[in-house]
């Protein structure tokens, strides 16, 4: 094309480009939103529907028997418990070594210290179930350190016990990071000024850094315990006598081929882990 | 600033503990994987018959898995890439709303997931017995970890002014897509196809209930010689599965420390 | 009869401080200092001069390199942390903890030292009057301006009855109109506290108006330290001479053939502009009104330029030939300029 025509090159699309222009992007959006909704949001409309339908030799709708049912609350609460207390233990735990990375930026071998802790980030639940009844399975570390001490055996694995230090072990990881670079986000200054206004090393992290950091503690909970509700692989490898919500559906779906109730404690599962993290991120985001 | 010393010894005291915690199981499942009887001990000397053996027992499961992990990467790369464009162009509540909608298939556990597919689409035969069954669970769960990753290089590039830039000089759509948008979002792109395929990989909760006898992957593999092999092919097996792991996980880490500080990885919820 | 503003005021001493990163620069060659009691000591100097650090040093925040002492009035607090010197500090970005309100924030200190809530809630109440801001006793820290950011940190650090108080920057935040205002309120509070105080700042407007003496820094040394007149007529070195205002330098063939002397030093306005053929010969180049005084831009014959403040009223267009010599009023001052 020539340039010395005297006439303004256009781009395409005419008067409207600022406006149509965007518009016309919406296009390449689309065969992700058909995925989600034809492979995720219209299935799950139709498992909820599932759930109204009454189980074969029943006359009640299936989320009417998840109410009900004295068995299914039993094992609600016990997710639920299991869940809370291994999001508890985690951010416990994980807060003093996220405070720790942060304030020590440089030291000889964090890199590496960082790649160990987050490695496990990318383990499934089985593999954590398997190295839960390494460590403390009939065969396992404690057992045998135990035997010897005190010459009682002591295994925890395929209880609630070891299930919860399978939680914990899956938990961290995800949360270290997460808290790590939440205190590196607070203003050095606001603490400078407490200790100079007088405040010693605990009233600091009482007064200035636990306020500070109450919104990445919420989301964090919040990721565990969702995280924890649905996990499905550990107990799996721990032994499906263990009594959790997943491990009920599952069995009411491979076992009982009981799909109404399995449905409904699906959709149950979804809408309160949903509901929580929607709730907590909400929280966090509104400090 | 200075730190109180007691605060700093507590510091490493927890940090190196947690840090046994999750190395300590690790490295026991190696040593009883390279064992030739663990009950027995190191004693009785170290040998690669296990891992010998898993390879002729789980080849297969190997070779799908990668196969799933990597067809679910072309999908959400696809899709997503463009996807998280709009996303970025659209800053209103209803991209805010989108995004929450695709961020759903993380937010509930797999096994919802698992069971509204397999009630939607389990009676289509080709579907339900290939491997595409298990490749659309992985696209659904992968999917908004690889929007996001892409979204973070698109807002720090300030890329809606360039793609405006580029318009202005009478660039079209697809020019302007693949001449701006994906070279300035590439380390994006990069950051989330590791994450994708790091948890494709790994993926169990959806796979269980997904697969057939012929489309076992790595974990459903892993999980059956859990339940019923000796316990150093079960060690050997998950030594090969942290193999596998490692390089993406040290890419991962690598990219991570590239932009930013700490590192924190993109995975989320995904037990 | 409620506290007294401020404590006795004490004197600073700080004997052979310097400071050393982990990797190896220096921060502070090592440094002897005494802030007088109640005086106000104005730290200027460039970013990364070492000021900071140098009030660092004094709050406890950083310490110094071994063998550095540091005594508020006898007693010395070289190895007393932070928390329990007793300083107050107001931070260059102020801050203020997001979590608590005004009142609150300002009452931290009181808090701290298990002062009841009543004698608190009085001390926090006269705190705020003194700043001004009573009214806005209940408001978070993200309702405010920076100027009332300024103040409530300022209350905050004074509240506890520091023995000394330390400024980082504290004005640098505001837009400069503000900040002229605040630089008189502050004079006048500091003035009326009677507090030892010490001011980092890099504005040599704000450390001499600000400060009873000025101690001049640069990459991590002292330069000078003495009452601002004195700094500005009689700088020690030429770094302290241009920091502190405009500094012209004229040398070679010319100057010596019409003045007798090698270089001639001066401000802008401690010349004066006369007829040519008197003096030194030059041609106005520009001509710039700025209200109260002209500025002129000036070339020697040789090509050498400076710049000239005169009276509003001159006469003096560009292209004009004229004289130059030193004013009247000009300070003999300048010849030691001259030769440093």
């Amino acid at each position: 094309m020539s340039l010395s025509h005297a006439t303004p090159m256009l781009a395409r699309g005419g008067r409207h480009t600022a406006l149509s222009g965007r518009r016309a992007w919406l296009i390449i959006a689309a065969p992700a939103v058909a995925l989600f909704l034809a492979f995720w949001l219209l299935p799950m409309v139709k498992l909820a529907g599932l759930g109204a339908t009454a189980p074969t030799g029943e006359t009640a709708n299936a989320y009417w028997l998840v109410v009900s049912e004295p068995r299914y609350w039993k094992s609600l609460f016990n997710t639920v418990g299991l869940s809370l207390a291994a999001t508890l233990a985690t951010l416990i735990i994980a807060l003093p070594v996220g405070r720790f990375l942060a304030r020590h930026p440089s030291f000889p071998g964090r890199r590496v210290l960082m790649s160990l802790l987050i490695f496990p980030l990318a383990f499934p639940g089985v593999v954590v179930g398997f190295l839960v009844i390494l460590t403390t399975g009939r065969q396992g570390v404690l057992n045998t350190l135990s035997q010897l001490l005190t010459g009682e055996p002591t295994v925890l694995a395929y209880a609630m016990p070891g299930l919860f230090i399978g939680y914990v072990y899956f938990l961290l990881p995800r949360t270290i990071g997460l808290l790590t670079a939440a205190v590196e986000g607070i203003d050095k200054q606001w603490l400078e000024a407490a200790q100079t206004l007088g405040a010693s090393t605990w009233r600091r992290f009482v007064d200035i850094e636990l306020p500070a950091l109450t919104g990445a503690l919420t989301a964090a909970g919040a990721m565990c315990f969702a995280t924890a509700m649905g996990a499905f692989g550990t107990v799996f490898t721990l032994g499906t006598r263990i009594d959790v919500l997943p491990i009920t559906i599952y069995d009411e779906f491979t076992n009982y081929a009981n799909l109404p109730v399995a449905a409904a404690l699906s959709v149950v599962l979804g809408l309160s882990t949903w509901a929580v993290l929607y709730a907590a991120n909400s929280l966090a985001a509104s400090r | 600033m200075t730190h109180s010393r007691f605060d700093t010894r507590l510091g490493l005291g927890i940090t190196l503990a947690v840090t046994a915690f999750l190395i300590g199981p690790v490295l026991l499942s190696v040593t009883a994987g390279l064992t030739q009887n663990y009950f027995v001990g190191l004693k009785s000397g170290l040998t690669f018959q296990w891992v010998v053996q898993v390879w002729d027992l789980y080849a297969d499961t190997i070779w799908r898995s990668y196969g799933v992990a990597l067809a679910t990467l072309a999908v959400t790369t696809v899709i997503g890439v463009p996807a998280a464009w709009v996303l970025t162009l659209f800053p209103g509540r209803l991209s805010r709303l989108l995004e929450e909608l695709l961020t759903l298939p993380v937010a509930v556990p797999g096994l919802a997931t698992a069971l509204a597919l397999i009630v939607s689409w389990g009676s289509t035969g080709w579907l339900r017995s290939s491997v595409a069954f298990i490749v659309v669970g992985h696209v659904l769960f992968t999917l908004p970890f690889m929007i996001r990753a892409v979204r973070a290089s698109m807002q720090g590039a300030e890329l809606v002014v360039l793609d405006e830039a580029a318009a202005t000089l009478g660039a079209s759509r697809r020019q302007r897509f693949f001449d701006i948008i994906v070279p300035a979002a590439k380390s994006g792109i990069v950051t989330g196809a590791l994450t994708v395929v790091t948890l494709s990989i790994g993926e169990f909760n959806l796979t269980w209930l997904l697969h057939t006898p012929l489309t076992k992957t790595l974990p459903v593999g892993l999980a059956n010689s859990y339940a019923s092999m000796r316990l150093e092919v079960a060690s050997a097996y998950t030594l090969v599965f942290l193999l596998m792991l490692l390089p993406l996980m040290v890419g991962l880490q690598w990219l991570a420390t590239r932009t930013h500080r700490t590192g924190s990885l993109a995975l989320g919820a995904s037990s | 009869m409620t506290a007294p503003l401020a404590t006795d005021p004490l004197s600073i001493t700080l004997t052979h401080c310097a400071k050393t990163w982990p990797d190896g620069t220096r921060a502070l060659a090592p440094l002897d200092l005494e802030v007088r009691p109640g005086e106000t000591l104005a730290l200027l100097g460039p970013s990364g001069c070492g000021k900071t650090t140098l009030l660092r040093l004094i709050c406890g925040l950083e310490r110094a390199d071994a063998g550095a002492t540091i005594h508020f009035g006898e007693q010395a607090v070289t190895d007393v942390a932070p928390e329990s010197r007793g300083v107050g500090v107001v931070f260059q970005g102020y801050a203020l903890f997001p979590n608590m309100s005004v009142a609150e924030n300002v009452g931290y200190g009181l808090k701290i030292r298990g002062v009841a809530a009543a004698a608190r809630r009085d001390r926090v109440r006269e705190m705020l009057a003194l700043v001004e801001l009573e009214a806005l006793a209940d408001r978070r820290i993200d309702q405010l301006s920076g100027g009332q950011r300024q103040r409530v940190a300022l209350a905050r650090a004074i509240a506890i009855q520091p023995r000394v108080l330390l400024l980082d920057e504290p004005l640098t935040a505001l837009d400069a109109r503000l900040r002229q205002q605040l630089r008189v309120d502050l004079a006048k509070l500091l003035r009326r506290l009677g507090i030892t105080c010490v001011i980092v700042t890099h504005d040599q407007e704000e450390a001499m108006m600000l400060g009873d003496r000025v101690a001049v820094m640069s990459a991590g040394r002292l330069e000078q330290l003495g009452e601002p007149e004195t700094l500005y007529r009689a700088p020690a070195s030429p770094f302290v001479a241009d920091f502190l205002g405009t500094l012209c330098r004229l040398e070679g063939a010319v100057v010596r053939r019409h003045l007798g002397v090698d270089t001639l030093a001066f401000r802008p306005h401690e010349i004066a502009i006369v007829a040519p053929g008197e003096g030194l010969p030059a041609t106005v180049q520009a001509r710039f009104f700025l209200g109260s005084q002209v500025r002129l831009e000036l070339a020697l014959e040789d090509g050498q330029r400076f710049t000239a403040l005169v009276a509003s009223n001159a006469p003096w267009q560009p292209d004009a030939r004229v004289g130059v010599r030193m004013a009247d009023a000009a300070p003999a001052a300048l010849e030691e300029v001259a030769s440093c």
